[in-house]
């Protein structure tokens, strides 16, 4: 479909999209419940910064970081690949592919449409954030907030196109989701999410801002919590850009050529 | 409107044993066969034409809509629907077809069929007045009224097959490739579907190919047919011509005032079925007029039609044909 029909559709799969979030709402909530990792870690790095402060953190600031990645995480998650996966081995892939609209779409308008649900979750705890340790909890300034939203915007973009790259491996093995696993695993490490990437000794600090982890929560993360000036902002967000760039087209190219093998199994 | 020629699809099939230590052999050495689902098929299908595509399980029938949809790619030979090269699914392409599948589903699960029309339109781009205008045809032909309004996984399987047929319509399509599509559906509810395909044909034009198992499907829709069986082509032209070929028998059918000894019925003919109140006889062509008078004037006839030899023994017949040609062939 040509891109101003794509747009044209859009509206349309983000309604839908929102309304099978509405329908798989317990399901949604279920899986909040399973993000809550973040306040584990926030205990525990504040327990270890009562006394002195951790780097630069204090335990104010272990808070404030926390809450921001427990708000970052819902708002940037995708599950496309379990989607995939299960569409490519089912054949029901078949029917997306039917329609003169990419999959890739609609799987990212589906991604999407649970937003406006998951604000409800975070909103009070953004809220909360701002009245227990003050408005630096948020960006204080009109360019923090852009970035800050550009950031969110950039993470949801490479999670989702690390989930389309790896779901789509299915069109190339029987299955690609333990690859995800693998991935979470280094993500966990590498993300910014148990704890931030600056706590790591230099050289590997290096090696992570070399890495998409750290650009999908981390980023987002430090920027919603005023941790950066303007340019290294600026810089820090080119780097996930470039990111978000060589992972569209390595998952659009692992797609295109995915899709000549599918089999469109089942009936 | 559709030209295939010598079309192939080959698939790689990775093949082991049963057991443990085959599943542990097969880590380090596995072994494929080649599977010729589809094996150089040829055949022209004209515009508004309704075709059946027949074959047993495995035949390749699915393949080949799967091909003519754009869903995969052929491993040889050329394949053109309406000008396109289906396999490069083109936007064009793709608002032309549709592909009905009985065992899968195009409804969004949890939301009412409404939602998933509605998702249609946007997609393809259907104007708000053509929608409403299609949509309340639907509506009234499938009988969908309180249907659309509920989740698609609260519908029986005949009300959603309705609304998985409406969905698939929302575009009107020139070119529809119908894979059993009433499969798993009650008798009357199959009639409701045949009489609607045939009323979108008639009314749009629209192409068909239909693949069933119900041959009272391809009875009611299909003038001609395509028969394949191991993914070649075994037959290919008219339903009648095909009875003809294979059963050039008909059956007189006789329903009796009174029990009739298997006897004197087997003087008039082959005796293919027998009780107090019914007979079936089978008898050359050529043989039904002397046949009927000869029933008339020595049974107590009640009544007496001549048919054709059901279809499903016809294909059963030709499958088995088929089977033997080439068994000869490779021995």
């Amino acid at each position: 479909m040509s891109m101003r029909g794509t747009l044209r559709a859009m509206p349309t799969l983000l309604r839908v999209g929102v309304s099978e979030a509405v329908a798989y709402r317990a399901e949604m909530f279920i899986w909040v419940l399973s993000t809550t990792m973040p306040f584990i870690s926030m205990a525990l790095w504040t327990a270890v910064a009562r006394y002195a402060p951790v780097g630069r953190y204090t335990s104010a600031d272990f808070v404030r970081y926390f809450l921001a990645a427990f708000v970052v995480r819902q708002m940037t998650g995708a599950w496309a690949a379990w989607m995939i996966n299960y569409e490519v081995r089912q054949g029901t892939l078949a029917m997306r592919l039917l329609r003169p609209i990419s999959p890739l779409w609609a799987y990212a308008a589906e991604n999407l449409g649970a937003m406006p649900l998951r604000l409800v979750v975070v909103t009070p705890v953004a809220i909360a954030a701002v009245y227990l340790q003050g408005w630096s909890s948020v960006p204080q300034t009109v360019w923090g907030w852009a970035f800050f939203l550009v950031a969110l915007f950039g993470g949801w973009l490479i999670t989702f196109l690390v989930n389309v790259a790896l779901g789509t491996l299915s069109l190339y093995m029987e299955s690609s989701t333990k690859l995800m696993d693998v991935w979470f695993a280094l993500f966990y490490v590498f993300s910014g999410y148990l704890y931030p990437v600056e706590l790591f000794p230099p050289a590997l600090k290096g090696l992570v801002d070399w890495l998409p982890f750290r650009y999908q929560v981390g980023l987002p993360v430090e920027l919603m919590t005023n941790k950066h000036d303007f340019w290294t902002a600026l810089t820090l967000l080119g780097a996930q850009w470039l990111w978000v760039g060589l992972l569209l087209l390595v998952s659009v190219v692992l797609w295109k050529r995915g899709l000549k093998r599918f089999a469109a199994f089942g009936g | 409107m559709i030209s295939v020629r010598d079309l192939r699809k080959h698939y790689q099939v990775h093949k082991r044993p049963p057991g443990l230590m085959a599943a542990f052999r097969s880590l380090i050495h596995r072994t494929y066969t080649t599977v010729k689902a589809v094996d150089g098929i040829s055949f022209e299908i004209k515009p508004g034409e309704r075709v059946g595509f027949l074959g047993p399980n495995g035949a390749g029938k699915t393949t080949t809509l799967k091909v003519l949809s754009g869903l995969l790619h052929p491993s040889g030979g050329e394949v053109m629907v309406d000008d396109h090269v289906p396999r490069h699914r083109e936007d064009a392409f793709l608002k032309k077809i549709m592909l009905v599948m009985g065992q899968k589903q195009q409804l969004l699960w949890d939301l009412p069929p409404s939602e998933t029309f509605e998702l249609n339109r946007a997609i393809y781009d259907v104007s708000r007045a053509q929608f409403k205008q299609t949509l309340d045809e639907l509506v009234t032909l499938l009988d969908l009224g309180d249907l659309i309004g509920k989740p698609a996984r609260q519908l029986s399987l005949g009300e959603r097959m309705k609304c998985e047929l409406a969905a698939a319509l929302i575009h009107r399509p020139k070119v529809l490739f119908l894979d059993e599509p009433t499969i798993g559906l009650d008798v009357s509810m199959q009639v409701t579907m045949r009489t609607f395909i045939k009323s979108y044909n008639e009314r749009h034009g629209a192409t068909l190919i239909l693949t069933s198992h119900y041959m009272d499907d391809v009875a009611a829709l299909c003038p001609r047919v395509i028969v394949i069986d191991k993914g070649q082509l075994s037959y290919d032209g008219g339903l009648d011509a095909l009875v003809q070929r294979v059963r050039p028998e008909k059956r007189v059918v006789l329903r009796l005032e009174q029990a009739v000894d298997v006897a004197r019925l087997a003087a008039l003919g082959k005796v293919v079925t027998h009780d107090n109140a019914t007979a079936v006889l089978q008898v050359p062509q050529e043989a039904v007029n002397t046949t009927v008078s000869r029933a008339l004037s020595t049974l107590p006839v009640q009544d007496l039609t001549v048919e054709n030899a059901p279809l499903e023994e016809v294909m059963s017949e030709l499958f088995a044909e088929t089977k033997a040609r080439r068994e000869t062939v490779s021995a």
